[in-house]
């Protein structure tokens, strides 16, 4: 028996009971589609996250105070809690050949007020480096100026989402506004450009500030809470990471790296775990579309052991007439495999449809990736040989004298 | 061309064996049209299956053109059947909402034969079972059972066997169809195959040029042209 005598008579055995075929089929469509639809989500999920966390600027290096890891008990981890880091570690920084910028921020959360309103954010002591590190822009006015730190100006850029919450939503004429900073009056120099959350921070809920004044008037000493570094290029942040442990280590006078008081982290450090998270996340909902590509598949076996008794007789009439064993095998086989596969084919297009509509429609950022398309023809496949198995075999296994004398 | 020598078999049930058939032993020669007759019960159908290479006896041997059948695999014996044994059976068996052409086509696919070369064959095997040539692209649940049984023919026809095997054919027709049918296998035995009908009525049987009948398992008349033959009542004596 040859492929395409194979193939064309699986073809007229489904479409002999179309309705059955179809809602077999529409199990694995079910199946195969909600697995597609669900990971792109996820995936989605994922590089959306990415793509917020690389706008924070390019080749990002930062040193936090307090140790991340370490033995025994943990200093306290929080940023601007634990105070180790000092302007003479930027300036050691800086010398770095690797180094494009460096940008100390002093970070706190104060209440902010202006004209009856107020909210609580977080206010970033920030020098000019610090634009071109995390890559801000003005969208009116102008940024804090070299001239604003030298002289501890009381001026403050604000995010556009502080803007709404203070002066209402895309106020104009905020420039030259006052607001009260921990009741400290500061003048509203410029806008930033909004950039959206990078889903740990959000660098629209911010209001800037001379570092200087920061640490005069809000923290109230000369540490640090981050100092951000950007490195001249992406292959040397490695080695930037790992010469800037050891010069602080030695400015600290620290021998012992585990008892570092400082965490140099790389952006990269950041994706990866945000990613593993999200990453989590699509495992969690392709395992649970996963359990319908099962039901779809219980589906197909349902079918093929009903189609095996239905057609007892015409098993037992192409023994008689020559098949073998393998042949009624393959012929029963192959028909669970084309309606997986056809399952497969239609549930991809449809499942990626979908994650079209929703990203199109922007109520939920998708992306479908080849792996989870070619993941899902193999499952389908896969699934159509496992549940049409037993039937199939149950098929060749039959009597030919007693599946023709079957009633 | 068929020897049966001393073929006994034996069906175990839980309780009790069930001898089908007892030391049968003929020869059919080719261009025979044989009838074997005998009540329900009588071990013929049994008898059937091992001429058709369905099932193999407990002991005794079967040669099919030579071939010792008795022994073969399953695999071996769809290959027996595939290539040398056509059936024509009492409930025709077509596949249903399927054309009549391709009905006919179907051994020939397990037989690997080319599609042209199918089609053409199929073509002839309908013409030689005395099908009009308006039928071939019906499908087999629109005919009569007469013009059912006569694609059942040529199904049966199309690989060119060495024996049909015809059981009961005429079971399910109308005596007028019944005689049609019959007319048919005549025609082709006329044109030198053999046949081997199968049934349980005398009438129909003596459509045939040698009738064997069955009783209990054992051999109990074996006439040819109406004339009892010899060989057999050396066996009975």
């Amino acid at each position: 028996m040859i492929i395409k005598d194979l193939f064309k008579e699986t073809f007229s055995a489904l479409l002999m009971n179309k309705a059955r075929s179809g809602l077999t089929v529409l199990g694995i469509v079910i199946g195969i589609g909600s697995v597609i639809a669900l990971v792109s989500i996820g995936q989605g999920a994922t590089s959306s996250i990415k793509s917020n966390i690389e706008s924070m600027g390019s080749n990002l290096v930062m040193v936090t105070p307090g140790a991340q890891r370490g033995t025994g008990v943990k200093i306290s981890a929080g940023r601007g809690s634990a105070k180790s880091l000092k302007a003479e570690d930027v300036e050691a920084i800086s010398k770095l050949s690797t180094v494009e910028t460096v940008a100390p921020v002093v970070t706190g959360q104060y209440q902010v007020t202006a004209k009856g309103t107020n909210t609580r954010t977080s206010v970033v002591g920030i020098t000019t480096a610090y634009a071109d590190v995390k890559s801000l822009e003005v969208e009116e006015g102008v940024f804090i100026t070299e001239q604003n730190n030298k002289s501890s100006s009381k001026v403050a850029v604000i995010g556009p989402t502080v803007r709404d919450d203070l002066f209402g939503e895309d106020a104009t004429d905020v420039v030259g506004q006052n607001i009260r900073i921990n009741n400290i009056i500061f003048k509203v120099v410029g806008v930033t450009v909004a950039k959206g959350t990078s889903g740990m921070s959000n660098a629209d809920d911010m209001i800037y500030i001379p570092l200087s004044t920061a640490q005069r008037f809000l923290s109230g000493n000369e540490y640090l809470s981050t100092i951000n570094i950007e490195a001249i290029d992406q292959d040397s942040m490695s080695v930037l990471q790992a010469e800037v442990t050891s010069l602080l280590l030695d400015l600290h006078n620290i021998t012992d790296s585990t008892q570092a008081d400082f965490t140099v982290t790389t952006q990269e450090d950041m994706i990866e775990s945000a990613s593993s998270i999200s990453e989590t996340l699509s495992m969690l909902l392709g395992g649970i579309a996963a359990i319908s590509l099962v039901v779809g598949g219980i589906g197909i076996m349902n079918m093929m052991l009903t189609t095996v008794t239905e057609r007892t007789r015409e098993i037992g009439l192409r023994k008689a007439i020559g098949a073998k064993r393998k042949d009624i095998n393959m012929q029963f086989l192959v028909e669970a495999i084309m309606l997986t596969f056809i399952g497969g084919i239609i549930g991809v297009i449809l499942g990626g449809l979908v994650a079209f509509v929703l990203n199109y429609f922007d109520i939920i950022s998708t992306q479908v990736s080849l792996f989870s398309v070619l993941l899902a023809f193999g499952v389908s496949a896969v699934i159509g040989i496992v549940f049409g198995y037993y039937p199939a075999r149950r098929a060749s296994n039959l009597n030919p004298i007693e599946a023709l004398r079957y009633e | 061309m068929i020897e049966c020598k001393n073929i006994t078999k034996i069906y175990s049930g839980n309780i009790e064996q069930t001898v089908a058939l007892k030391n049968v032993s003929f020869t059919i020669d080719e261009g025979e049209f044989v009838a074997i007759i005998g009540p329900s019960g009588s071990g013929k159908s049994t008898l059937m299956h091992m001429l058709g290479a369905l099932d193999t006896p407990t002991s005794g041997k079967y040669f099919l053109d030579g071939k010792d059948v008795s022994k073969l695999s399953d695999d071996e014996l769809a290959d027996i059947r595939k290539d040398k044994i056509g059936f024509v059976f009492q409930a025709f068996n077509l596949l249903p909402r399927t054309t009549v052409l391709k009905n006919v086509m179907l051994p020939l696919m397990y037989a690997g034969v080319p599609l042209e070369e199918r089609e053409r064959r199929a073509k002839q095997a309908l013409k030689d079972a005395g099908l009009n040539e308006t039928h071939f692209t019906h499908l087999s649940n629109q005919l009569s059972g007469g013009q059912m049984q006569r694609v059942a023919i040529a199904r049966a026809l199309v690989n060119n066997p060495s024996l049909i095997l015809a059981d009961e054919p005429t079971g399910n027709l109308d005596s007028k169809t019944g005689d049609i049918v019959l007319d048919t296998f005549k025609k082709l035995n006329d044109q030198g195959r053999t046949i081997v009908l199968i049934t349980h009525e005398r009438y129909i049987a003596d459509h045939a040029k040698r009738v064997i009948a069955i009783k209990d398992g054992e051999i109990v008349e074996d006439t040819l042209h109406g004339i009892k033959n010899k060989s057999l009542n050396d066996i009975k004596e």
